[in-house]
């Protein structure tokens, strides 16, 4: 059957069997591949999306339920290609995560704590993630960037627009020069661009 | 060592992670991620008993169903591909990804549906007939040690795939010189370490090029060359793609038999088949169970609670077929004495098959449970004796001074300061106000308990265990690899031969490229080439990338750094050991002149006519490292195991509610010393990682199977993996002794915490409990174990209870 979700801030609509979750939606009709399946029967959360700002495992949830709803995934959270918010941001900082794949539902749980809670306590920040499983950091720096990044945000910081590296500069890709002899080296593009590959 | 500390630049400082940034949005790109134009997916149908003769498989019910393709029986995969790999000299015990003729263990994976969706596939996997005649069934080691218990394997003869005793040093001797003994048995329950991702693969076949190309979420040496193998086909048929972001693995993600499988439906359909377990079959039948273990032990030491032998004996229950699990007796007697002088050792290592599931390796390859058995021994003593369990320990700690250090079964500490880090720990936590704080809580009506334990991670990773336990198997290198490129515009590419599963690898192959050429490491990017351009790699086991990554990261860029020096020393007129190189730039120390990076780019790239005599064009080099210290084979029943030996020590204060019995972590500190650290931020994530996954181990996780033979924890539900309650705020108190063997004095910290916070959670809970007479000799100790043995000791306040 037909569904239209409310997915980032865009209408989007698919045909979908009635059995098909939430979160194989999300993957398979809208190729937003940031939540995971993890258990697929409600507990690690690796699913988690917001649903109307509230954490909800899109492992238990079918499509159809979604319709009407609001609903933000990890694509949604980066103000714009290769930035990050500031949350996301705290994550990198503090080094909150390793494998990745617990991160995005991590990251959605905690961003829906900061939204209603600008100075939560370490308990407070335990509590928000306790239904995020993840195997590999012991929650420590998790719990570490939760705490940098309501400070951040206390302090309204801007987010910082982390300039995504470009390789070279104009005028010197290979094809418009073809093999022409280079005039900086990889110390002065670091410093005459402002970034290199990553 | 190579490299001088005082200079470093990158390394130990504390830098971001790089690959952090594409997990933070999403955008990982997992097995599961990867589109196939036509793709199919596999269901399984799982085996309903634990041991049965398979008498027929209907699947033409399923078959009918529109949109499935196919089912794949047992019978016609063996006929296909040969028996997946056998570490050990058993050839009867013989396995593939589908059970023939015979299931073994419940979830043994039976037959493999294939259909459009997944979801379809697992409907139509509903409509196999499977028909079974029951067999008898074990599932205990200790049964199947008795000659009369059925076989798993038949052919075999016995259930017994390991019976090997080791006796290194003067054992008897020693026994019976030393005034005292005790004796005691543990048992370490089956877990894992269960990855949030589950395992999966994509194959796809593509019969004009003849070339199979392979996704998978692995972490599994050699695996390119096992698919090879199994399928019959030249391994440079095989590509395996390695920019597949693995989620979480710690050892386990092995999938040789899901690859076998769907690379034989690949080819036998013509169209690309993906297999993602889901987490029935991941943890029912994925065969990626850990160590399931019973020690024996008996010490001999003095009344000054000097410990001067041991005998251990170690039965492992390693399930229905061989995999990795008899190795994993094997790695630990490279620290089978842990950090402590021990003098003599015998060492008994039993593997048996039980009708169970497979293991595979666990972080720490064994070394975990073997520091369990060794630290209970440890506070046993220390109760014998009197004595304080930390001064027990620093008695018999091998002291800083006698490093390198060999111990009974062959292998060479490399470097430690054990009683330091001790006394920084000891100084953090004031230890004489956590016992105060341990009393006030007793005093309070709780029970309260103080957990210590000391051991080693041998670090560096080498299979030296697989010639120790197999005279067959004459491997002397475990080797991995590095290559560097610098393009025509001066840009630097490194790529490295592994996948990874969150452990930093591209972070620590910048850092140490950027290191040795002075240039950031935010301007290099890494690659992962697919492994048919590949070096030689055998991925991250055995805590080895930070020494081997890093080592042939180091060696590669050294090599880049001398070419550009005589390249520059050529053009500035002076020899290449006169000339210096700094920060990308070579000059002559003596005029000043220098040629800097653009200038030696071009050179490379441009100039032949500038380059010296017989210097290749182009800016590459490669580096093909061998593990320190590993290059011989055993003699004697002794061997050097792993170069490196980091080092952990762990306090924890636990508290509980005699009553609930639920254990309460109230300090946890850790004491720890893993060399030279790379990246802070990524040792400081493995070490808390593998605390929370020793609090599962100590107190949570375990596959349960009842009388039945049937497993109990099939879901998360059951299988309890820590939360964010459960995990306590950890301190950590750093040392740095180097190892003499690394490049940058670096040793291992991929199974930091993990190998000591089982033993510790047990000390402590056993501190808390001792003055009821109760001793828990088995782990996990669950909640309701806990609350029962408090209930049944004060109802019997004489009798000694252990549980
Ligand atoms: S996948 Fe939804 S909770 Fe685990
Ligand atoms: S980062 Fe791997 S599970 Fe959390």
């Amino acid at each position: 059957m037909k569904v239209a979700l409310r997915i980032n801030g865009t209408l989007r609509e698919a045909e979908v069997e009635p059995r098909k979750t939430l979160l194989d939606t999300l993957r398979e009709n809208f190729h937003l591949t940031g939540a995971h399946a993890g258990c697929e029967h409600g507990v690690c959360g690796a699913c988690t999306v917001l649903v109307d700002g509230a954490p909800m495992r899109s492992c238990l949830m079918f499509a159809v339920q979604a319709d009407g709803y609001e609903i933000t995934t990890i694509e949604g959270l980066a103000p714009a290609p290769g930035e990050l918010s500031v949350l996301q941001d705290a994550f990198c900082e503090t080094h909150g995560l390793q494998c990745g794949f617990c991160t995005p539902g991590m990251i959605l749980s905690s961003h829906a704590l900061l939204e209603r809670e600008g100075s939560p306590s370490r308990q407070e920040i335990v509590e928000a993630i306790s239904g995020n499983i993840c195997r590999c950091t012991g929650y420590g720096q998790i719990i570490e960037a939760v705490e940098f990044a309501a400070e951040r945000l206390r302090k309204a910081n801007a987010p910082r627009g982390s300039a995504l590296p470009h390789v070279g500069a104009p005028g010197t890709e290979p094809s418009a020069q073809d093999d022409a002899a280079i005039e900086h080296g990889i110390l002065e593009a670091a410093t005459a661009h402002d970034g290199g590959p990553k | 060592m190579t490299a001088d500390p005082s200079t470093f630049r990158f390394v130990s400082s504390n830098r971001r992670v790089r690959e952090d940034r594409r997990f933070v949005v999403g955008n990982g790109h997992y097995v599961a991620d990867v589109p196939l134009e036509g793709m199919l997916h596999v269901a399984i149908v799982g085996s309903q008993y634990p041991a049965a003769r398979i008498l027929g498989i209907d699947a033409s019910a399923a078959l009918a169903m529109p949109g499935v393709h196919y089912v794949l029986t047992g019978e016609e995969l063996a006929g296909a591909v040969d028996q997946l790999m056998n570490g050990l000299d058993t050839p009867n015990v013989r396995r593939f990804p589908l059970a023939v003729g015979q299931v073994r263990y419940a979830g043994e994976w039976v037959a493999a549906v294939v259909a459009d969706t997944r979801a379809l596939a697992e409907d139509a996997s509903e409509k196999v007939r499977v028909s079974y005649e029951p067999l008898p069934y074990l599932t205990k080691a200790g049964e199947a040690l008795e000659p009369s218990s059925p076989p798993v394997h038949p052919p075999h003869g016995s259930n017994v795939l390991l019976d090997k005793t080791f006796v290194w040093g003067e054992v008897e001797k020693h026994f019976t010189e030393s005034p005292r003994h005790l004796s005691f048995r543990v048992t370490w329950g089956r877990n894992s370490t269960v990855p949030i991702e589950t395992f999966g693969v994509v194959a796809s076949w593509d019969p004009w090029r003849e070339m199979l190309d392979v996704w998978a979420s692995i972490q599994m040496p050699k695996y390119p060359d096992q698919i090879a193998r199994a399928l019959r086909i030249p391994a440079n048929n095989v590509r395996v793609h390695q920019d597949v972001d693995v989620g979480g693995s710690y050892g386990v993600k092995r999938g040789i038999k899901h690859t076998v499988l769907v690379a034989h439906l690949a080819r036998r359909l013509g169209r690309p088949v993906r297999l993602l377990e889901d987490r029935l079959e991941n943890m029912r039948g994925g065969d990626a169970h850990g160590p399931e273990r019973i020690f024996d032990v008996d010490v001999a030491f003095n009344d000054e609670g000097i410990v001067k032998s041991m005998k251990m004996k170690a039965l492992d229950n390693a399930g229905a077929y061989a995999g990795r699990a008899p190795f994993q007796l094997g790695k630990p007697i490279g620290a089978i004495v842990g950090p402590y002088k021990i003098e003599s050792v015998q060492y008994r290592a039993q593997s048996v098959t039980t009708n169970k599931a497979v293991q595979e390796a666990v972080r720490g390859f064994g070394q975990s449970p073997t520091n369990y058995a060794i630290e209970t021994a440890i506070d046993k003593v220390a109760r014998a004796c009197g004595l304080d369990r930390v001064e027990i320990r620093r008695r018999n700690f091998i002291r800083a001074d006698e490093f390198p250090y060999l111990i009974p079964s062959g292998t060479r500490y490399d470097s430690g300061e054990y009683h330091t880090v001790v006394d920084k720990v000891l100084a953090h936590i004031d230890y004489p106000a956590l016992q105060a704080e341990r009393d006030r809580l007793r005093a309070s009506g709780l029970l309260a308990g103080i957990g210590i334990a000391a051991c080693l991670e041998p670090s560096g990773g080498n299979s030296s265990f697989e010639p120790l336990l197999n005279e067959k198997n004459q491997t002397t290198t475990w080797m991995d690899s590095a290559r560097i490129n610098v393009d025509g515009l001066g840009f630097v590419t490194v790529t490295i031969h592994t996948t990874s599963a969150g452990q930093g690898h591209e972070t620590l192959a910048a850092t140490v490229v950027a290191e040795v050429l002075q240039i950031d490491p935010d301007l290099i990017r890494i690659v992962r080439p697919d492994s048919l351009a590949c070096l030689p790699s055998n991925t991250p086991v055995g805590s080895r990338m930070a020494i081997m990554l890093g080592g042939a990261c180091f060696h590669a860029a050294q090599k880049l750094k001398a070419k550009l020096t005589r390249i520059g020393a050529f053009r500035l007129g002076v020899a290449a050991d006169v000339a210096t190189y700094e920060n990308g730039a070579v000059a002559d120390p003596a005029s000043g002149r220098k040629l800097d990076w653009a200038e030696l780019v071009n050179i490379a790239h441009r100039g032949f006519h500038l380059l010296p005599p017989d210097t290749e064009p182009g800016l590459e080099a490669t580096h093909v490292m061998q593990v320190p210290t590993g290059d011989k084979l055993p003699e004697g029943g002794r061997v050097q195991m792993y170069p490196c030996h980091s080092f952990e020590f762990h306090m924890v204060l636990i508290a509980l509610d005699p009553v609930l019995g639920k254990p309460e972590i109230r300090r946890y500190v850790i004491g720890h010393d893993c060399g030279t650290v790379i990246n802070p931020h990524i040792v400081k994530g493995m070490t808390l990682g593998g605390i929370a996954h020793g609090i599962g181990a100590a107190l949570l996780e375990e596959f349960v199977y009842d009388d039945e033979g049937q497993m109990l924890t099939q879901s998360f539900m059951d299988y309890l993996l820590p939360s964010s309650h459960e995990v306590p705020q950890v301190e950590i108190v750093h040392h740095c002794t180097p190892s003499p063997f690394t490049v940058f004095g670096q040793k291992g910290s991929g199974e930091s915490g993990y190998l000591g916070a089982p033993a510790a959670i047990s000390g402590a809970l056993n501190d808390a409990v001792a003055d009821l007479g109760i001793f828990f000799d088995k782990l996990p100790i669950r909640i309701f174990a806990i609350s029962d043995a408090v209930a049944a000791a004060r109802a019997n306040p004489t009798g000694k209870t252990a549980v």
